[in-house]
């Protein structure tokens, strides 16, 4: 039996390796995207262009807009006069905010009132916004202090921000791109195995060789598997070298996961083969499914942020569980019992998915 | 002249044939549009809420039950409590909670006297996901000030002159990130059905072999490419109006700009796309090499370079470059600005000749490498 699903694994790797341009997709791709996208992955704020728009013209004022020009998070690219010149430059994306000091801010600070201070938005940008609201925040903060310097505050909070002190966003974002590109290779590759054989007219003639349906299943499933993990550990390989990453957790166990992982893949590319009838079916299942697989799995923005059906449904989503189980491993260690909580998933989603395209593969025979 | 309208008639009707035998087409223009825009319309959420925090208090009960109501008030918090430091560190490792306030047990007797300020608490975040950590810090934070506030005017403390800051979110004032996102994923659907009712079709003619026949009828080359441009062209728009509609009723985003502009934009951007999978499928020789560049050049970048997602503006300078070349880009801002402020010209102008010369490109591209390849 392994001998001839051997030589189903042979000639489907061949098949990919030959042609230089699927060579070229296996494995450039994957590394431009991780290039591209760890960076681009920014929720970091720094220089939000901000216009200013002073009514006061007194001391106090132009020191608060002394702080903001010397903060990192901001870049002052404009000032107003007018109501309508600060509309009118936030409508046309010249600025994402603007600083509105009003008339009396000088005098009541100086009087010891409570002085009034606005900043204006483009929540079109809502991500941005809040940041640049949080970072306004800690600068008025600051300058309230400094106004009182020998007033202590009642309550100071010391934050530790653990297993990623200074907050890196690519921390973040690479063991997310491990998932999600190794992923995708496994799903486009297995779920037009079967569909190319079939359009091409060729599943008769692998229906008639001796292969029984389970060895056909076998011998479809490796490959993906196998280029997924060419992938995942191209873009580990990234992370770890060019991106700097710490690896905390036990490297073998990520690899045995990841396993688990493309086969829970291979398994939903295989049923999505084994219902399409051309290639271009197979590759929007593909598209229909990865891109709703992506997105409910926590890569861009918490599950627990998801109402409860979008929750409920990132429970089938295998990317949804590795993604713990990587961004756990690189940064902190997490206890064996968190993974194998995570793990059962995903072994339960290949068993079904594979069982599925058994079924199909068998009825196909029939 | 007269022969090439006839051609262009015969094509046409071919290539509505194709669409109507294999129902790939309309489900490209039809379903997907559905089920990016519910799936990522529900699911890509940035409003945090319900963040699980365990707070730890060394102090007795009695004191710290203001703290508590006032941490339990904020919506975007769910306090559990933990009995030690220990434990509220554990269920933190094991990714149970997201972070743990810890009060230190004199901090009640510190608070109580103003020489002994400041007392002290201790937040620890799970910062694995560096943009939530920094969020709950502030909500944290912003729950704690609102109790001290309350409390200094309970005991009659002299209150503490400073600066009361406001915000404005124009456009979005509950800062709705569906608001935001939609629009991003309407362009995302419109690069991906785009490319895709094109990107195959190609490149199954070459592996079927049905492309030399074509090849040897009467029909040009450019006839060929401009016949299944506009039988795919109409798909789309469909698939625009449909994402339009959805993100209007559905996700109840309001829309304030013209159809002017909005078929302007969707239009250019439309023959970009679908002149991009004409291009992809024409280069690739097979539909494997076809499915992976269309991912490659199309759904990613649409997602993570088109400033959907994330902000444009604070990207590396030499990334903010790179996007000038993912057209996404420009129909997000069109879109975003349409949806959410109206038509604004001085943000729509400049994003539509970029789609313009999108277009051209691929257009171009497509006719040459075609050319090239009949040879």
């Amino acid at each position: 039996m392994w001998r001839r699903v051997f030589a189903l694994v042979a000639k489907e790797l061949v098949g990919l390796w030959k042609d230089p341009k699927t060579r070229f997709v296996i494995l450039v791709p994957p590394l431009v995207q991780v290039v591209l996208f760890a960076y681009a992955a920014t929720y970091d704020v720094t220089n939000v262009p901000i216009g200013i728009w002073n009514d006061d013209g007194g001391a106090q004022s132009a020191e608060l807009v002394r702080r903001f020009a010397g903060s990192p998070a901001f870049h002052i690219v404009a000032s107003f006069q007018a109501p309508a010149e600060a509309r009118d430059a936030v409508n046309a994306k010249q600025v994402a905010a603007v600083l509105h000091v009003p008339q009396d801010f000088s005098a009541d600070v100086l009087a010891g009132r409570m002085a009034q201070v606005q900043v204006l938005l483009d929540a079109r940008r809502s991500n941005s916004a809040l940041m640049a609201q949080a970072y306004a925040a800690s600068i008025v903060g600051t300058y309230v202090q400094d106004l009182h310097p020998g007033q202590r505050p009642p309550l100071v909070m010391l934050t530790r921000d653990w297993f990623n002190p200074t907050l890196e966003s690519t921390w973040f974002i690479l063991p997310g791109l491990v998932c999600i590109l190794s992923m995708i290779m496994a799903l486009l590759i297995s779920s037009l195995s079967l569909a190319r054989e079939r359009e091409l007219g060729t599943f008769e003639q692998l229906l008639v060789t001796p292969l029984r349906p389970a060895e056909i299943l076998i011998g479809k499933a490796l490959p993906g598997i196998i280029v997924g993990m060419i992938d995942a550990n191209l873009v580990i390989a990234a992370a770890l070298l060019w991106f700097r990453l710490p690896f905390r957790g036990d490297a073998l166990l990520l690899e045995a996961m990841l396993v688990l992982y493309t086969l829970a893949g291979v398994g939903i590319g295989l049923v999505l083969s084994a219902f399409a009838r051309t290639q271009q079916q197979a590759m929007l299942g593909v598209f229909v499914f990865a891109s709703p697989m992506i997105v409910l799995s926590g890569y861009a923005a918490p599950v627990e942020n998801m109402p409860p059906l979008a929750e409920l449904i990132s429970r089938i989503d295998p990317i949804r569980y590795m993604l713990v189980i990587a961004r756990g491993l690189f940064l902190q260690d997490i206890p064996l019992d968190v993974v194998l909580s995570q793990a059962w998933p995903m072994a339960l989603i290949a068993a079904g998915t594979l069982a599925a395209a058994g079924f199909a593969v068998r009825r196909a025979l029939s | 002249m007269m022969s090439t309208l006839m051609r262009m008639r015969g094509l046409i009707r071919k290539e509505i044939k194709h669409v109507l035998r294999d129902p790939s087409a309309i489900l490209i223009a039809f379903l997907l549009p559905v089920v990016l825009l519910v799936t990522n319309g529900f699911g890509i959420s940035l409003d945090a809420r319900e963040m699980k925090l365990a707070v730890v208090i060394m102090a007795p009960e009695e004191t710290a039950r203001g703290m508590l109501q006032a941490l339990d008030a904020s919506p975007y918090l769910a306090v559990q409590r933990a009995l030690s430091a220990r434990e509220a560190g554990q269920a933190l490792t094991e990714g149970r909670v997201r972070g743990a306030l810890i009060v230190r047990d004199d901090y009640s007797q510190r608070l109580s006297r103003v020489a002994a300020w400041p007392a002290q608490a201790q937040l620890l975040a799970n910062a694995t996901d560096p943009n939530t950590a920094r969020l709950m810090e502030g909500y944290v934070a912003g729950a704690l000030q609102v109790w001290l506030t309350g409390q200094g005017a309970e005991k009659r403390q002299p209150p503490v002159a400073g600066i009361d800051l406001q915000y404005r979110d124009w456009f979005n004032p509950e800062l709705r990130s569906a608001d935001f996102i939609v629009p991003g994923i309407i362009a995302m659907v419109m690069t991906m059905a785009g490319t895709l009712l094109t990107a195959s079709s190609v490149s199954r003619e070459w592996e079927h072999g049905t492309m030399e026949s074509m090849l040897a009828s009467p029909a040009r080359m450019s006839e060929l490419i401009l016949a299944r441009l506009i039988c795919n062209f109409a798909l789309g728009i469909g698939s625009m109006i449909m994402s339009v509609l959805i993100a209007t009723v559905v996700f109840d985003v309001p829309y304030r700009g013209g159809i002017m502009a909005l078929s302007a934009a969707v239009s250019l951007f439309l023959l970009f796309a679908l002149g991009l999978g004409l291009f992809i499928s024409t280069l690739a020789r097979n539909q494997f090499i076809a499915g992976q560049l269309s991912f490659l050049t199309t759904m990613m970048p649409a997602m993570m370079l088109s400033g959907m997602l994330f902000d444009i503006a604070a990207m590396p300078h030499w990334l903010q470059f790179v996007t000038y070349f993912v057209p996404a880009r420009y129909l997000v801002s069109i879109l975003q600005t349409l949806f959410l402020a109206g038509d604004v010209w001085p943000v729509i102008l400049p994003n539509l000749a970029g789609l313009v010369a999108a277009a051209i490109v691929t257009l171009t591209a497509t006719l040459l490498v075609t050319r090239r390849r009949l040879d």
